[in-house]
């Protein structure tokens, strides 16, 4: 360390909420299968509220979970739910009594809400998947900067609290609204740097399916997703699900600020998908989710026996609408078997899947797995690439060797 | 206290199924305050021709992990990235250690 950085961490402290020292900070390491590297992450159980998890950045806090969760279930437990920040200016100390949700803007009366208060609106549960919009950017080729996630920032949770539209109409949205604009308590650390907000379109935010979700999995929300508050967007990237909710604006024009203008954008094509170097495309803000699937009880480079069956289990999603198939293949694609799916537990879900692989000849397989949602999108066979690292959905490739 | 209505909230959501959404919650949910202490880091660069000025410039918004886990990129996509910080996200860098912490990214080998 430099002499002259200790004036500027001893800064950082104050600025960053309280600074605690790291109990649990040791708890192993863990190898990505990140191209090029760094591929080497520690294992942390120094967050609040958190189990092992996979420690991507310090502050703010990137979290992601360790992939064997997954197979643990379609539901992701809130500790070891992935965790992404954007700015560090985190409260740490939140009064439940003294929180209030402002609703305001194009509206006929502006509100603002106690917990309790909202409590009182009619309760709404759903099940939902949670995904990061750069979920797999660590494994794009070429690489691209961002956080160097593998394909632990999603987690799937049943979300409890009230529909954004009962909100919205108790405000009284006026004639000529066009957008919802929403707003959570972290701040930036420097002055002037754009905060954190994120839009709806008026017709999506009163659907009646976005929420506010003021528990997950029957639980209160961990501080460090979202509590007390956090916007619920089935079907839709993480990005506009806005933690620690604290301001919601009705808008009469669209959001023009940073974070809908500038950042979190695709390119306007299909899968969003463009080739390193590309240009000339439009771009849109990214918005609703493709399907995805995944094995979770086999590794890639896995070792199992020639000559008899092989069991593969993992979990699937439709993005924005459910899982109509996932089929598998143990010949690189050329020939597909469908999996059996799990309980339903709702268009927006994890789903399990399971099958079996017939018996298979000594040597190298390649195994792999691909789901069909209910609008009939089906997984690319190859990887997805763009700029940014969003919206990778390639059909997963794992690798059997048979002996 | 709060450990009791926890369990109350705990048993009331796990049996509530899908299938009584509109049903009125036989209890409201209770909040309880939540304080919590954030981990630091204490992890600085790497010594090195310009680590002094990324150890100054770069730390006061993210941890050193964020750059340290970065995959190799070229000197065009560090310039990008180092102008994004500074007139995007408004980093408080002095204009005149640009130069150095782009040639310590650029030459950073994951």
């Amino acid at each position: 360390m430099t002499p002259s950085a200790i004036p500027r961490r001893a800064v950082l402290a104050g600025l960053g909420g309280l600074a605690a020292a790291a109990p649990g900070w040791a708890a192993g390491t863990v190898t990505l299968p990140l191209p090029g590297g760094p591929d080497t992450r520690d294992l942390t159980t120094a967050f609040p509220g958190k189990g092992s998890m996979i420690l991507q950045r310090t502050r703010p806090p990137l979290l992601e979970t360790p992939f064997d969760v997954f197979d643990q279930g379609v539901f992701t437990p809130n500790d070891r739910f992935y965790v992404r920040w954007h700015w560090a200016s985190i409260p740490t100390d939140i009064d439940a009594n003294a929180f209030r949700l402002t609703v305001r803007g194009h509206v006929d009366r502006a509100l603002s809400l106690s917990l309790d208060a909202i409590a009182q609106l009619p309760r709404f549960e759903i099940a939902a998947v949670n995904q990061c919009s750069g979920n797999s950017r660590g494994l794009f080729e070429p690489r691209v900067p961002g956080a160097q996630w593998a394909n632990g920032s999603m987690g799937n949770a049943r979300w409890t609290g009230v529909r954004l539209k009962d909100v919205l109409d108790r405000a009284g949205v006026k004639a000529g609204a066009v957008q919802v604009r929403f707003s959570g308590l972290d701040e930036p650390v420097v002055d002037d740097a754009p905060d954190f907000k994120k839009s709806l379109d008026l017709d999506h935010a009163r659907d009646g399916e976005v929420m506010l979700a003021y528990a997950m999995n029957g639980e209160p929300l961990p501080l460090l997703n979202g509590f007390p508050l956090r916007l619920v967007v089935p079907g839709w990237y993480s990005t506009y699900w806005v933690k620690m909710l604290s301001d919601i604006e009705v808008l009469d024009k669209l959001d023009d600020q940073y974070w809908m203008k500038t950042a979190y954008r695709i390119p306007d094509v299909p899968g969003a998908n463009i080739k390193p170097g590309q240009t000339g495309f439009k771009t849109v803000p990214i918005n609703r989710m493709v399907p995805r699937s995944f094995v979770t009880n086999l590794q890639d480079g896995a070792t199992v026996a020639a000559g008899a069956p092989v069991a593969v289990r993992g979990i699937a999603f439709g993005g924005d609408c459910g899982v109509k198939t996932v089929e598998i293949s143990s010949d690189g694609g050329a020939t597909w078997t469908p999996a059996r799916l799990g309980a339903d537990a709702g268009p927006y879900s994890f789903r399990r899947f399971e099958g079996s692989l017939p018996a298979l000849s000594a040597g190298s397989h390649a195994l792999k797995v691909r789901c069909t949602n209910t609008n009939g999108l089906a997984q690319p066979m190859d990887p997805v690439w763009n700029g940014a690292g969003f919206m990778q959905n390639g059909v997963e490739t794992v690798s059997l060797h048979v002996a | 206290m709060s450990t009791a209505r926890t369990v109350c909230l705990l048993a009331g959501l796990a049996l509530t199924p899908a299938a009584a959404l509109a049903t009125p919650a036989p209890e409201p949910m209770r909040f309880t305050s939540q304080r919590v202490e954030l981990p630091s880091s204490d992890r600085t660069f790497p010594d090195g021709p310009g680590a002094e000025a990324v150890n100054n410039n770069c730390l006061a918004c993210h941890s050193a992990g964020m750059v340290l886990t970065q995959p190799k990129l070229s000197r065009a996509q560090w310039t990008e990235t180092v102008n994004k910080m500074v007139h995007i996200y408004k980093a408080p860098v002095d204009p005149a250690d640009i130069q150095a912490i782009v040639d310590y990214l650029a030459a950073m080998k994951p």
